[in-house]
């Protein structure tokens, strides 16, 4: 009897099998094979692309000892905080608050706006962002009306122009997550506090932004975790150069692999930066349980 | 709380809150500015795009064209540049759309109607899953299709698109599963339907709006990736619109800016139709896609 019922329970979840299946093979699987093959001397092509052989942790060995990885790993956390803690963050949550002021056509208007930057396909913003910070591009030209030389930004600091473009390209996500919250702010709360005499910047500070904090931590683990994996925009605007002077590891990671054919040592790139996602991911899932009453 | 009847079924929620706050009017002024400043920046880029693809003679910099026309459009609208890898594009996003659709109706099912003690677990890692590094397990992916023998198969790519877009769609699936009413179920078995049935005709139909943002959401995902197909798909002949308009790029780029930004536009006008469907439809189920999205 009890294990008819056993069987008719497992019988029940028999329709999530394809699901499961699926992410078995095509997300857990890569994820193992990804800690295997950085153990190995895999390459992309020749002898050692068939037949891999184990080398141990030399990979790992090796990343610590390769200057571009520490340079790599520091502009990963630049590029993150910069562009999503700082950037999208902060902008995403001006916008909200201010769209909450204006007028609702201005408001409108501004949203479609930069909406439009978040929704394109992610190849043509990333040639859009180029052409923006390319020496004859947009940018020059509307600095040129003041009078300021011409600076091949993408080539001088291709740090500043690639956040720069993510933050254009990403802002929408957290300037959406932001006017849910704030409409889910009591509006006697502050109204209370304006009654009381406080100013706008007060009742920002000690009103709206302990109300929604819950939507900053989990708005911030997210945006740090899609900024985390950028390449695209980068790989268009400027491949990781000059002198890997904006390789993050995710294009770090793709040029060991594809442009210097070796799959092991990209692996190992690959590896740290999943376990870096893993790290967020869980303290993300942390956060959402302690948020649930 | 009097709120006009109209304004608050137009608008509920924010309509609350846009009752005329203190300092409004000076306060709003100020808003205005900033914000169209703001907006501003977040347009001028793509105002290249737009008055690229109208200038034969485009370059990086924005400029009104001088003689306006439509030449960069039929340039590219041959079936090499622009139909073959639309197509693709087509395939490859209403494929990986449909999979994940299926897989996730029938994940969701279970996960929405029993209690189980592994529901629980069970979400919290699909959760985990939408958090992970896409592009992190990009190279790893490349050497199991290698090593499986899949690589430049659109079927496979399709598959893995879908497994990346899963979690997600799970997760969505049940939220919107969770909003159909049990007892109309009920209803159905009382009746004779079997399960399978009763899903078919009562819970998927009520759910339609629902599912619909889900495939639109998985699609606009697929259709705008470029780092997927650019790494598993190597032959020309099945590449998408994102890949071959960066391959177009390398080639041609240097020389063609306006008709780069004009396959551009045309690449990106089904995704931003789609959006608007979206967005017009409910705004809040996209808001919740969002904010569950990794």
């Amino acid at each position: 009897m009890a294990a008819n019922h056993r069987t008719r329970q497992l019988l029940r979840y028999l329709p999530v099998l394809p699901a499961v299946l699926l992410l078995l093979v095509f997300l857990a699987g890569p994820v193992l094979w990804a800690f295997h093959s950085s153990l190995t001397n895999a390459g992309l092509t020749g002898r050692y692309a068939r037949n891999p052989e184990w080398v141990g942790l030399q990979n790992y060995q090796r990343l610590l000892q390769d200057p571009v990885f520490p340079l790599s790993l520091a502009l990963t956390v630049l590029f993150v905080a910069g562009s999503a803690i700082v950037g999208q963050n902060v902008l995403g949550l001006a916008l909200a608050v201010l769209m909450r002021r204006a007028r609702p056509v201005v408001s409108a208007t501004v949203g479609t706006a930069v909406v439009a930057a978040w929704v394109l396909p992610e190849i043509v913003a990333a040639f859009a962002a180029y052409a923006f910070f390319s020496r004859d591009g947009t940018l020059n030209q509307l600095l040129g009306q003041f009078g300021a030389a011409e600076t091949d930004w993408l080539y001088t600091v291709p740090m500043a122009a690639v956040i720069l473009a993510n933050i254009w390209r990403g802002t929408a996500f957290s300037m959406l997550v932001y006017r849910a919250a704030l409409d889910g702010v009591p509006a006697e709360l502050t109204e209370a506090a304006h009654m009381d005499g406080a100013g706008p910047w007060q009742r920002l500070a000690f009103i709206t932004l302990p109300v929604i904090r819950g939507s900053i931590a989990t708005n911030l683990m997210l945006v740090t975790l899609q900024t985390l994996a950028v390449f695209t925009l980068i790989w268009v605007m400027t491949a990781g150069g000059p002198a890997n002077g904006s390789t993050t590891l995710p294009v770090l990671a793709y040029q060991e692999a594809f442009k210097f054919g070796d799959i092991g040592y990209g692996t190992a790139v690959a590896s740290v930066l999943i376990l870096i996602g893993a790290v967020f991911g869980a303290a993300y899932l942390r956060l959402l349980r302690e948020r649930k009453p | 709380m009097t709120i006009p009847k109209q304004a608050a079924r137009r608008r509920p929620g924010r309509q609350l809150r846009r009752r005329p706050a203190p300092g409004h009017t000076r306060g709003s002024a100020w808003a205005d500015g900033a914000l169209l400043l703001i907006g501003a920046c977040f347009l001028l880029p793509l105002l290249w795009l737009v008055l690229g693809s109208l200038d034969p003679a485009a370059g990086h910099g924005t400029k009104v064209p001088q003689q306006p026309g439509l030449e960069n459009f039929a340039a590219v609208l041959t079936p090499e540049l622009l139909f073959r890898p639309l197509w693709n594009s087509l395939l490859l996003s209403a494929g990986t759309g449909m999979v994940t659709l299926a897989a996730a109706v029938l994940a969701a099912y279970p996960l929405s109607r029993y209690r189980s003690r592994f529901n629980t677990p069970f979400m919290y890692g699909i959760l985990f899953g939408t958090c992970l590094p896409v592009t992190a397990i990009m190279v790893p992916v490349y050497g199991l299709f290698v090593q499986l023998r899949l690589l430049d198969s659109l079927p496979a790519t399709v598959l893995f698109l879908a497994a990346t877009s899963l979690p997600m769609a799970i997760w969505m699936t049940r939220n919107f599963m969770d909003a159909v009413p049990l007892a109309l179920e009920e209803a159905a078995w009382v009746d004779g339907a079997s399960r399978l049935a009763a899903l078919r005709s009562i819970v998927l139909p009520l759910m339609r709006p629902g599912l619909g943002v889900v495939f639109i959401f998985v699609f606009i995902q697929a259709w705008g990736n470029f780092f997927v197909p650019f790494v598993l798909l190597l032959s020309e002949a099945r590449q998408p619109a994102a890949v071959s308009i960066f391959s177009f790029f390398g080639q041609h780029g240097a020389v063609a800016y306006g008709q780069l930004a004009a396959f551009s536009i045309l690449y990106s006008i089904p995704v931003l139709a789609l959006y608007v469907i979206v967005a017009r439809g409910s705004g809040n189920a996209l808001a919740l896609a969002g904010a569950v999205r990794g």
